[in-house]
């Protein structure tokens, strides 16, 4: 399961992260979102030690959304050190999402 | 490599219901879904229009009870995309989901429809900037703010009664002179104080900056003037494009890419059916989806019968 992060813990858990982090902007209400969930649970587990992998409520959490410009979800955001390194928005399969990773940390 | 005399593609209302019904014949069925059960339903808020619900019911309801019904019968699942389908020598097809092989003897095609993209400039820099393509998913983002529906059936009319509760005004525009949609929805639309429509207008550019969307270019198709509109955000409904593109070779298809297929959901190729809103046909509901589904798993069982499997 990919553990839920919150504005106040976005700098800790996130920017301030050794390995490369990827956070799903979610909300309850939206059906891609819904859909993209179990995906983003099992890259969770696949990426263990390599990629943490969290989500993020916007509906609770509107600052780091606010923040990063986020007008749509779902919206996949990939961080190392802190930097924006790719971002995709839309429920994209899993072989994208995992090329995604892969061609960053490779 | 994993054998199945069946495989599904797509996990909407047409894929579960082909699925159901070629489990319920004692097929041995994979049924490929690349996100979780549902597909349109999901995006949907609420179906009004799906027999036996008579006081609506939201679309991910929908979906997990379609998905439910499967509980019982146990389809192996391939949750990823289907990225290609080769033709054997045996006359079996070959599938590659994910990064797997696999091989089935029919394939019933319910990979669905998906909202059409205008293909004007600043519609792709700007997705997820406040350009949408889900009124349900990304309204919230847009509360007090001005926004542009641009379309003029019934996704257009019926986003914008969604998005009129939480936005503070919305022009709906439409290329045409008068609105497609049914008139459930356009009555609602029209005495929508919230709501303003711009008709005999197209959209040539959505522009903005770093922080989004700002405004649209657009042009009065009976004046030819050109004008700017400024909005925070703009929801696109301009009709359906089909989802897929790992069709097998010399699969028949319409101008649009729908798939060609006869009542029994057969298409030009021996074993490949298709069912749902990637044919090609004029009523895509949940409930000609399903139906599409039973006929097609149907037709498809016959097909198998004859193989004499």
């Amino acid at each position: 399961m990919a553990a839920q992060v919150m504005d106040s813990s976005f700098e800790q858990e996130v920017l301030k992260c050794d390995l490369p982090v990827l956070v799903d902007f979610w909300a309850p209400w939206c059906g891609p979102c819904r859909a993209m969930g179990p995906v983003i649970d099992e890259l969770a587990n696949e990426y263990a030690g390599r990629v943490k992998v969290v989500k993020m409520n916007v509906d609770e959490n509107p600052a780091s959304p606010s923040k990063y410009g986020i007008r749509a979800i779902p919206t996949l955001i990939l961080f190392k050190g802190g930097e924006v390194v790719e971002q995709s928005t839309g429920a994209v399969s899993k072989s994208t999402i995992k090329e995604m990773i892969d061609k960053k940390i490779g | 490599m994993k054998i199945f005399d069946a495989v599904v593609i797509g996990g909407g209302p047409a894929g579960m219901t082909a699925a159901l019904y070629l489990l319920r014949a004692g097929v041995k069925v994979a049924l490929c879904e690349k996100l979780s059960p549902g597909g349109q339903v999901l995006m949907t808020e609420v179906i009004d229009n799906y027999p036996g619900h008579p006081k609506g019911i939201k679309g991910y309801e929908l979906a997990d009870l379609f998905a439910a019904h499967l509980d019982n019968y146990q389809p192996e699942r391939f949750n990823d995309e289907v990225r290609e389908i080769t033709p054997g020598p045996d006359g079996e097809y070959e599938l590659l989901v994910g990064a797997e092989r696999i091989k089935a003897k029919a394939v019933v095609i319910c990979t669905g429809a998906r909202y059409r993209r205008l293909g004007i400039p600043g519609e792709e820099k700007f997705l997820g900037k406040g350009v949408s393509f889900c009124a349900l998913c990304d309204g919230n983002f847009f509360r007090d703010q001005t926004v542009a529906v641009i379309g003029g059936g019934n996704s257009a009319l019926e986003e914008s009664l969604y998005l009129a509760r939480l936005v503070k005004k919305i022009y709906l525009i439409h290329r045409r002179d008068e609105f497609r949609g049914c008139k459930c929805y356009l009555d609602k639309c029209l005495i929508n104080p919230k709501i303003q429509p711009v008709l005999s207008t197209v959209v040539n550019e959505i522009q903005g900056g770093t922080a989004g969307v700002t405004g649209l270019l657009l042009k009065d198709l009976k004046t030819g003037e050109t004008r700017e509109l400024p909005v925070d955000g703009v929801f696109v409904f301009v009709g359906f494009e089909p989802v897929g593109d790992f069709f097998p070779e010399g699969l028949e298809r319409d101008k649009a890419g729908f798939v060609m297929t006869d009542g029994e959901m057969k298409t030009n190729l021996p074993g490949i059916f298709a069912a749902g809103d990637i044919r090609s046909k004029a009523c895509r509901q949940v409930i000609t989806a399903a139906g599409d589904g039973a006929t097609a798993a149907t037709a498809a069982y016959a097909y198998l019968e004859h193989l004499h499997v």
